[in-house]
């Protein structure tokens, strides 16, 4: 319970109308505009170009010989050039800037449309995520490359490390010169309500499935709120006086977490507390690596720890990485004040004799 | 920043042989100097031409602490990373990768990798299957995860008929 989910859908009181959503979804199946049509058959020049800004040394793309040897029929090019060929180069995207700024409406294919929508919605900054290549064959020169590309889906609200967005996802799929497919592509982009910034210009990158535009990482913010309620603020006050508290039945005495209003053992409504000793072991545990919230280190290691007299609760544990957390490890409870306001347990493991816990058992009345 | 070690960038001359992996296997670490160049040159290569990629001034203006790498570039270190591992002769059949902390200049982005999936036996065509997932870290956090998938040869010299060699 101290620690939200992520990763959770955003509360559906921010702006953008109950619409927003139905508005979204209505484009998921859509191809996303016209053709892109390799400008160039694959080709030495730009091949050579790649490697060498990559510092790939593999002789197979330029070097017919070395290709043979490597068991091809001859050069190929780099794999992972995909979606190069594809691009549409500088003369069209200045172009198309230039219209933008004349305000030159053009006819909107309906990744613009989506893009329009999401703009006014106030997610105007756009983030690559993801990208996803398949590929039939090695492509080689001489090949003559189309893609067409499909907005395959378009997440709900979701909250992120860079502020609150839909994650879009585009299909590609790339045919030859035989209208054969040669390789496909997902393209996942978050676009994405900016943190308002110190000073900056509002962040925003010409819309697309080739806008790369990654933000800045925010200034550190505060952790989430717990949300309180007169039947858990107990357990934070409790923790603010670096006492970690159990919810008790006043009437058989039953232990229970997290906090709620009356007992699943014999339904009374009464109930207090005792303070646990703060030893415990690890019942189970989970590594968040994604998405990366900037309130926690990571990698986060999250357990639902075992206390000694019975009850788990979630919690981080400090002092152990994810190579070294195992299932089983004995914890002892610590306090950790993030701020102003919000103090939380957070778990060692225990090493040696250093376990010394507050075994007071002292008890509050609700 | 540490520089390339030459062992590292320079890629294996002859190929893995499927039966030489195994799963767990670890891939030799790649430190990648993330040079104003580097972030240019690989921007351009892949045709990509937005301001953020080359123009510092611009990319400030646009929020961000610097020019960082385009998506395209990670891709392309990426292959190079496995690529190297393997030698000449693997062929890439898929290549996921996610996005983290951006690649800006000045920085240095290490990847590793192990060998986390392997065919059971060599196909019919005397290439095996081989999944590799990797890594990139940069000063701020994971530049990208992801996982590349591969064939192998079976035998040295021995796969010329093999998807891909021709149409």
């Amino acid at each position: 319970m101290s620690e939200p989910d992520p990763a959770a859908d955003a509360s559906a009181s921010t702006e953008g109308g109950p619409s927003l959503d139905g508005r979204l979804q209505s484009f998921v199946g859509l191809s996303t505009g016209p053709t892109h049509r390799a400008p160039d058959p694959v080709n030495l020049p730009m091949i050579r170009h790649w490697i060498e800004a990559m510092g790939d040394r593999n002789p197979v793309y330029v070097d017919e010989e070395a290709a043979r040897a490597a068991g091809f029929a001859g050069i190929i090019a780099p794999p992972t050039m995909l979606q190069a060929w594809i691009m549409r180069g500088l003369r069209t995207s200045q172009e198309a800037d230039e219209a933008r700024a004349r305000g030159v409406e053009t006819p909107g294919s309906p990744n613009d449309q989506l893009m329009a929508v999401l703009d006014e919605a106030g997610f105007t900054s756009v983030v690559a995520t993801n990208c996803d290549q398949h590929y039939e064959r090695p492509l080689v020169p001489g090949d003559r490359l189309e893609a067409t590309s499909t907005i395959d889906a378009v997440s709900g609200e979701k909250k992120t490390g860079l502020g609150v967005g839909h994650f879009i996802t585009t299909r590609l799929e790339f045919t030859d010169q035989d209208d054969q497919v040669v390789a496909t592509m997902l393209f996942r982009i978050l676009k994405f309500r900016p943190r308002p910034p110190a000073g900056s210009r509002e962040a925003a990158a010409a819309p697309g499935t080739q806008s790369t535009l990654q933000a800045p990482p925010a200034e550190r913010p505060k952790r989430p709120r717990p949300a309180l309620t007169q039947d858990n603020s107990f357990f934070f006050e409790g923790a603010r006086q670096h006492k970690l508290l159990i919810q008790r039945c006043a009437e058989c005495g039953t232990l229970r977490h997290p906090p709620r209003p009356s007992c699943a053992n014999c339904r009374s409504f009464d109930w207090d507390t005792v303070t646990a000793s703060g030893r415990g072991t690890i019942y189970s545990y989970v590594v968040n690596h994604y998405p990366q919230v900037p309130a926690f280190d990571y990698p986060l290691v999250v357990a639902l720890v075992e206390l000694e007299e019975g009850t788990r609760l979630v919690a981080n544990v400090s002092g152990i990485t994810p190579d070294t957390v195992a299932i089983g490890t004995a914890v002892q409870v610590g306090f950790e004040a993030f701020d102003d306001v919000l103090t939380l347990p957070v778990f060692r493991p225990v090493v040696a004799s250093a376990a010394s816990g507050d075994a007071s058992g002292e008890t509050r009345k609700s | 920043m540490s520089a390339e070690t030459a062992s590292a960038s320079a890629p294996r001359p002859t190929t893995l042989l499927f039966g030489e992996v195994a799963v767990g296997d670890v891939l030799p670490e790649l430190v990648v100097p993330l040079t104003r160049t580097l972030i240019v040159s690989t921007a351009i290569a892949s045709r990509d031409y937005q301001d953020v990629h080359h123009d510092a001034k611009l990319a400030v203006e646009r929020g961000s602490k610097d020019i960082f790498m385009n998506i395209l570039s990670t891709n392309g270190i990426v292959g190079r990373y496995v690529t190297d591992w393997t030698g000449p002769g693997a062929v890439l059949t898929d290549v996921n990768i996610r996005l983290g902390a951006p690649n800006y200049p000045d920085d240095a982005m290490t990847l590793t990798g192990t060998v986390t999936g392997k065919d059971d036996a060599p196909a019919a065509d005397d290439t095996g299957g081989v999944e590799v997932t990797l890594r990139g870290v940069n000063s701020l956090g994971d530049h990208v995860t992801g996982t590349v998938r591969l064939r192998l040869p079976d035998r040295a010299a021995g796969h010329a008929a093999r998807r891909g060699s021709g149409r």
